[in-house]
């Protein structure tokens, strides 16, 4: 186990915080077709109150901050925040668009001695780059940012999120990172958007699809592993947890909101009106998250692929139950190893469905 | 007898977990956790106090150590976190302003 591991390990034994995602701002300058946010500001954190925030979770152990959005640099005071964030000795990675990043902003960055910094792109090809985020110039802006970030000698990758549009230009973005000298990430989540609308849903990589990805060595070189059948769960399987959220992970919303995780709208408490250790030590709903063992999923407790799925309770809680299955991931499962999971074995099904009804929850907004 | 003055780096990301301090350096993405011991004298590191002033009150003092193996086990440690330009030496005091 590494040393980083180890640490991880022991903040989630110790129920620690050791990592905050904090998003500053909804606001974007892109309009990506894909985004599940509502980019209206209704009544945003003020720099003082994200100031108080951000010692308050220094105060609780927070050592890993990600700081994104929305687009982050859409907020005048965003470097005042990172500044500030520094001071208190956060291990900051930012994420953003980075179409207003140029020199001058990119060695700000170096010398705030931010973590790294992760970049979307979303295609080699600027006019399928751009038709993504409806921002004209987009790829071209993004790209020169990624230059100036890499000069300045900073840690930069770029996050390809994969969807219908752009399905064919991974290797392309893969080959493009390299060029650049840049780390290089694939996602291919996309979920509900916050109003409800699952219409984006559409957007999401058809799981036949997502067979050729898994099963591609130059996306996952560990292919043997990956691809392996699931082994037998053990009893230390069943005892175990899903993920870190709620554990030793958070996330903040502009408004103050504290949830699980960012994929995870569960609300458990707002930082303007509570204390941010009171909402993480005393949060009911908190709380239950952390309570919930691999042994008490309803579905997922029978399942072959219990010990590696991937099951984000975050997803399973949008379909209807945080102890229920994630239809994503049991289809991310199945294409993977061809071994049907018990969600589908339990509706007779073959082939996972492609789309889950998945409820995006509304995060409480709170007047400034 | 000239003395050794330390200072931690602006470009490292620190936190306390549990007694130990976790310390990263986002240069090269060095990352250690410091004992408790290595952690008092970490702390103390201001650019102002001298080595051996901090391991006569954060370590002897604190932790019952010989004091000679204090000083060169303190030594060993900041040659060792210099190296990776986590801590600053040098022999005069040092503002934190200009720990980069």
């Amino acid at each position: 186990m590494s040393l980083m591991s180890e640490v991880g390990q022991k903040a989630f034994n110790l129920g620690v915080p050791l990592a905050v995602h904090m998003d500053v701002t909804y606001r974007c300058n892109e309009r990506c077709v894909h985004c599940y946010l509502d980019h209206d500001d209704h009544g945003e954190m003020t720099t003082a109150e994200i100031k108080g925030a951000l010692d308050q979770l220094a105060e609780a152990g927070v050592f890993f901050l990600t700081l994104s959005g929305g687009e982050p640099f859409m907020r005048r005071d965003f470097f005042e925040i990172v500044e500030h964030a520094r001071r208190q000795l956060f291990n900051v990675k930012v994420k953003t668009n980075a179409v207003m990043i140029g020199a001058a902003e990119a060695q700000k960055l170096r010398a705030l001695s931010i973590d790294s910094i992760q970049i979307s792109v979303y295609s080699h090809r600027p006019a399928v780059h751009d038709a993504i985020t409806k921002l004209p110039h987009s790829f071209e802006r993004t790209i020169k940012a990624v230059q100036f970030l890499r000069d300045q000698g900073l840690r930069v990758s770029i996050a390809n999120v994969l969807m219908t549009p752009n399905l064919a230009d991974h290797y392309g973005v893969q080959k493009l990172a390299a060029e650049l000298g840049v780390n290089y990430t694939l996602d291919p989540t996309i979920t509900p958007m916050m109003d409800g609308d699952t219409s984006i849903l559409a957007l999401r990589v058809p799981g036949e699809e997502l067979e050729e990805v898994f099963r591609n060595p130059a996306l996952v070189p560990n292919q043997e592993e990956f691809c392996a059948p699931p082994k037998p769960p053990s009893d230390e399987d069943l005892e175990g947890y899903s993920c870190s959220a709620g554990h030793s992970f958070c996330y903040i919303s502009p408004y103050g909101d504290v949830f699980p995780c960012v994929q995870f709208p569960l609300p458990t408490g707002n930082v303007r009106r509570q204390k941010f250790l009171d909402i993480w030590n005393l949060s009911p709903q908190l709380k239950e998250v952390r309570s919930i063992q691999a042994k008490d999923l309803t579905v997922c407790s029978s399942c072959s692929h219990v010990s590696s799925c991937s099951r984000c309770p975050g997803l399973a809680y949008m379909e209807g139950s945080m102890r229920g299955p994630s239809t994503a991931d049991c289809e991310k499962s199945f294409y993977r190893t061809g071994v049907p999971t018990a969600n589908m074995l339990r509706q007779g099904l073959s082939k996972p469905r492609t789309t889950a009804p998945l409820v995006q929850i509304q995060p409480v907004a709170v007047s400034a | 007898m000239s003395e050794t003055y330390i200072v931690r780096s602006s470009a490292i990301a620190a936190r306390l977990l549990a007694g130990e301090m976790m310390v990263m350096n986002s240069a090269d993405s060095t990352f250690f956790t410091l004992n408790e011991v290595a952690t008092a004298i970490w702390q103390a590191a201001d650019g102002r106090t001298p080595l051996r002033e901090i391991v006569r009150e954060q370590v002897c003092e604190q932790f019952d150590i010989d004091p000679e193996q204090a000083q060169a086990d303190a030594e060993q440690f900041v040659a060792d976190l210099s190296k990776h330009g986590i801590l600053l030496v040098s022999d005069n005091p040092m503002s934190a302003e200009s720990a980069r």
